[in-house]
């Protein structure tokens, strides 16, 4: 069964004379484990249309469905429940808390789902433990580097346990060893828990490990091709 | 752990919070040391009035309160008093036997009050004698002695050892005078009373004007407590209810007698927390302008958090308990330093010696020992917090109306 489904899905901005079509007419089915990229140039729509897959925006017309909720039926507090405890986020600029530790900055995503302090704090040390930062639990983002925040980043929407990830250009920010870390972090998680990724890049690093890569043009999906890696 | 995201939030920026709490703390020190200088100034003024001019609680024919005739007598005084010394909470009871004269020197006159009074009594019921500057209180052993305040020793050009002669309408209604030896001169806070004050014994004042020594037109009560002034009433009220109910006696309490007196204190009252209100409603401004440029700061953070899953319930939590923490600070702070200087105000006294004329011609002490009731402490935490409550809501809003989409993609 597809963990995600949208039905002829459009996104239309007003915010001109002219009528701007973001997404134009989007069906896709993503199934549970996958780790797609959704790739294409700059105002191509693979940002509204992430947006739409991650409950941060509503498509103007289509529906999108996760499992068997469709996302359009849910009002502004639903989603936000339902983004807590079924989406996870790693953002190009990390979006750590910066007032938070690293052990705090994960564990405040299950905070938020009310899992139990012992159930936290065991999680907290798996999940840092296995994205290689262990030793850092007690730093503030500011004393990490980019790659390493950005593996807190990752362990952090693992730390949710949620059905599938959302990947906003992770690798921007990065340098190229970084970058190699980070996605064979990602590639490894995306095994280990089963987890579904779903990245926005335009980065060829990403798209080379890539399983399926979606090509988005003018709001359109022109390619949809499978990768056996 | 949104308590741990509140507090540190505040330190982020620690000059501006740091100013704001310090406005916050200054404020809150000048309106309680207002409200102390305030409530020290006019309690000591009722103290003053009570111990020196009025007491508790006075007993008078109503005829006398009209015209302040010695001819309208409170009948049977001395009985009256000895029931009244029953009566718990009362500390002492002096008649007096009062009335207009007129006293002059060899170089002025002046118009005057003349009390007499039993000595004894008097020393329990008035605190006149610990403002005498000059020469001796008044007792029984001294011939025909009368007590005077400085401004009216000044003003007819006398002091201790000389003769003031006092004319008044005896009795008959004649007019008599008759000569007191001055044997002490009083100074109290209120010029105005040292000016018309003039007190002799009773039994010296009675002879002169032609009634029974023991005869009196006031009691003056005194009680152990002011707290206990309407409890006594009450119970006067009863035990005189007859002569009450056919308008041969009426009970007064300090408030009644001096009412301007009593609404300067609950005006000064008023005006304390109002000028609480004021100031801080004025530094509420500056925490919605705090919270705002926070929020404006974080909006990409704000963003992420509500894009992560962090509710609008957890979202105005966050947003209160960092107003909470900036406003509660500051406020303690301020409470913590005001409590010390009333304390220190309250013992030392503030001294106001170069505007003493103004302060003394209108009663006033010019060392003012501040105190300031538990509520104004009380209400000033309360208000804080409403205040802080209400100053979160601008930063609250802007916060609830972000589109996480749009926000985490804001620069920094």
């Amino acid at each position: 069964m597809s963990i995600i489904e949208t039905k002829g899905v459009y996104k239309t901005y007003n915010t001109t004379k002219v009528p701007v079509n973001a997404v134009n007419g989007v069906d896709l089915k993503i199934e549970e484990g996958e780790f797609t990229a959704i790739v294409g140039p700059s105002g191509s729509g693979k940002t509204t249309l992430l947006n739409m897959l991650s409950g941060l925006d509503l498509p103007t017309r289509g529906d999108i469905f996760i499992e068997n909720t469709n996302l359009k039926g849910l009002s502004s507090s639903q989603l936000i429940d339902f983004r807590l405890n079924n989406i996870g986020f790693v953002f190009q600029a990390y979006n750590l808390i910066p007032v938070l530790t690293v052990k705090e900055n994960t564990e405040f995503i299950m905070f938020l789902q009310k899992v139990p302090k012992r159930e936290r704090q065991k999680r907290v040390k798996e999940l840092l433990g296995a994205v290689g930062i262990g030793d850092k639990m007690d730093y503030k983002p500011s004393q990490l580097s980019g790659g390493q925040q950005q593996r807190v980043a990752v362990a952090r929407a693992l730390a949710s346990r949620p059905k599938y990830i959302i990947a906003d250009e992770p690798t921007a920010n990065l340098d190229s060893v970084s970058t190699s870390e980070l996605l064979e972090l990602m590639a490894q998680m995306n095994k280990k828990y089963n987890t579904t990724f779903i990245f926005a890049t335009h980065d060829q690093r990403v798209m080379d490990k890539a399983r399926r890569i979606l090509t988005i043009e003018d709001g359109k999906i022109l390619k949809d091709e499978q990768f056996d890696r | 752990m949104l308590r741990a995201i509140a507090w540190r939030n505040l330190w982020r920026n620690k000059l501006r919070s740091s100013i704001i709490m310090a406005a916050l703390t200054i404020g809150i020190i000048g309106a309680v040391e207002m409200d102390g200088y305030m409530t020290g100034l006019t309690n000591q003024r009722v103290d003053a009035a009570i111990a020196n001019e009025v007491s508790d609680i006075q007993l008078h024919n109503p005829g006398f309160l009209l015209n302040q005739e010695t001819k309208y007598l409170i009948p049977h005084a001395g009985k009256k008093a000895d029931e009244i010394r029953k009566i718990a909470n009362v500390k002492a009871v002096s008649v007096r036997l009062k009335g207009a004269a007129m006293a002059s020197s060899a170089n002025a006159g002046a118009g005057i009050s003349i009390n007499g009074v039993v000595p004894d009594d008097e020393y329990r019921v008035s605190d006149l004698h610990d403002h005498i500057i000059e020469g001796t209180y008044l007792n029984n052993k001294q011939k025909i002695p009368a007590v005077i305040g400085q401004k009216l020793a000044k003003k007819l050009n006398i002091g201790v050892s000389d003769k003031l002669i006092v004319t008044m309408t005896d009795s008959t209604g004649t007019i008599t005078n008759g000569a007191f030896l001055v044997v002490g001169i009083y100074k109290t806070s209120n010029t105005d009373f040292d000016k018309s004050n003039v007190f002799v014994t009773r039994k010296d004042l009675a002879n002169l004007i032609g009634y029974p020594t023991n005869a009196g037109d006031e009691i003056a009560i005194l009680l152990n407590s002011n707290q206990h002034t309407k409890a006594v009433t009450k119970k006067l009220n009863t035990l005189f209810s007859a002569e009450v109910k056919s308008h041969k006696l009426i009970i007064q309490s300090w408030d009644q007698i001096q009412p301007l007196l009593k609404s300067m204190v609950d005006m000064m009252n008023y005006f304390s927390y109002l000028f609480l209100i004021i100031v801080l409603a004025a530094l509420t401004f500056a925490i919605i302008n705090t919270m705002l440029m926070s929020m404006m700061e974080r909006t990409r953070e704000i963003g992420m958090l509500i894009a992560l899953g962090m509710n609008k319930r957890k979202i105005v939590r966050m947003v209160m308990l960092e107003t909470l923490f900036l406003s509660i600070i500051g406020a303690l702070v301020g409470l913590a330093i005001s409590i010390l200087l009333v304390d220190y105000l309250s013992i030392h006294g503030l001294d106001l010696s170069s505007f003493a004329k103004g302060l003394n011609s209108i009663g006033y002490s010019s060392t003012v020992y501040f105190q300031v009731n538990r509520e104004f402490y009380f209400t000033t935490v309360i208000v804080v917090v409403l205040l802080a409550i209400l100053a979160s809501i601008p930063a609250m809003m802007r916060a609830l109306k972000l589109q996480p989409a749009t926000a985490i993609r804001e620069e920094d």
